[in-house]
């Protein structure tokens, strides 16, 4: 799915600026909160569902070239975390929901 | 001179640790190793360091005051101090801030002593959970007060920095780690980082032997602190 559908929906909160690649697909979902375990397992396009918001989550975003951050469970994120993603344009979204309300939408839009 | 040390052991107020680890306990059992210097670090409480500092300083062994905080990530970090009034300041801020999780029997006991081993105190709440604070906040509130932080047994699974947050992150100045296992290639660590190899003992047995030292002029707490420090 188009990261600008996601946009679209109830409950979902834009954190980054946009960017190019807001214009871009979503393609599977991985959900990880340690990220040795996401660098290892994780792969290109998905979107990545965690609630972890320390700035490593863009490096690693970086190495995996995720399509998206979302942070779940409401987590706080740090004012050094979004703009490292805004620098390097990773839009990074943030929702109210569990990773598996998250996962279980995204699932039903073909994810 | 040598200074052979332990600076991480948990006293019976960790929930994990064993009921026999009472501030006498501890300090006799290092004795018998013969070790100079150690540090109970329990998790996000310093609620046995009055106890154990009373017991120590008539002893010829040094404590250093410390704490194992669970940052907001997950991530183990000790944080040593030098002084205990500073020590338990800090872990009263860590303790307030974590989460209203009752310590039930299935996850141990959370004893205080005094310093005759009686049990004066339990703390309620579950000091095995994340305090609310990052391990940037952490790092900056131990530098602010003059204190040392390190992260702990970096390459655990469970709570070590590696497993974790994936790599060592950027911005803090931090220039000593813990390693939990000789069993580990740590070799392009050394280049950067004094290295330092604690028991994390849960029990008295596992206290470490006289095998690890660090090199200092001068044997008390600021010495130690600016080593890891610096």
């Amino acid at each position: 799915m188009l990261i600008r559908d996601l946009e679209k929906l109830d409950d979902i909160e834009v954190l980054t600026n946009d960017n190019e690649n807001m214009d871009g697909f979503i393609k599977g979902v991985y959900i990880g909160d340690l990220l040795s375990m996401v660098m290892s397992k994780a792969l290109e396009s998905q979107a990545w569902l965690t609630i972890q918001t320390h700035l490593n989550i863009i490096a690693v975003a970086s190495l995996i070239e995720f399509s998206i951050i979302i942070i779940v469970e409401g987590m706080e994120v740090e004012e050094g975390t979004i703009a490292k993603a805004n620098e390097i344009g990773i839009p990074i979204f943030r929702t109210n929901r569990s990773a598996y309300d998250m996962a279980k939408i995204l699932a039903s839009k073909g994810e | 001179m040598k200074i052979y040390y332990d600076l991480h052991i948990h006293s019976a107020l960790s929930p994990c640790s064993s009921d026999d680890m009472t501030p006498n306990n501890i300090v006799n059992m290092a004795l018998l190793k013969e070790l100079d210097i150690i540090s109970v670090t329990d998790h996000n409480s310093a609620g046995n360091l009055e106890a154990t500092k009373n017991i120590a300083s008539n002893k010829s062994i040094l404590l250093i005051p410390g704490i194992e905080v669970e940052s907001r990530e997950g991530v183990h970090v000790l944080c040593y101090f030098k002084d205990f009034c500073t020590a338990k300041i800090f872990g009263d801020e860590i303790y307030r801030s974590l989460p209203n999780i009752k310590c039930s029997e299935i996850f141990g006991n959370q004893n205080i002593f005094n310093q005759n081993d009686e049990i004066i105190d339990k703390l309620d709440k579950l000091l095995i959970s994340s305090s609310k604070y990052t391990v940037y906040e952490i790092y900056n509130k131990v530098n602010e007060v003059g204190g040392a932080m390190i992260f702990a047994h970096i390459f655990r699974k469970s709570n070590g920095i590696l497993s974790v947050l994936g790599f060592l992150p950027d911005k803090m100045n931090i220039k000593t780690l813990e390693i939990n296992s000789n069993l580990v290639d740590y070799e392009n660590y050394k280049e950067n980082y004094k290295i330092i190899h604690n028991s994390d003992a849960h029990e008295l047995v596992a206290i470490s032997e006289k095998t690890n030292y660090i090199e200092l002029k001068k044997l008390n707490v600021e010495s130690v602190i600016e080593y890891l420090r610096g």
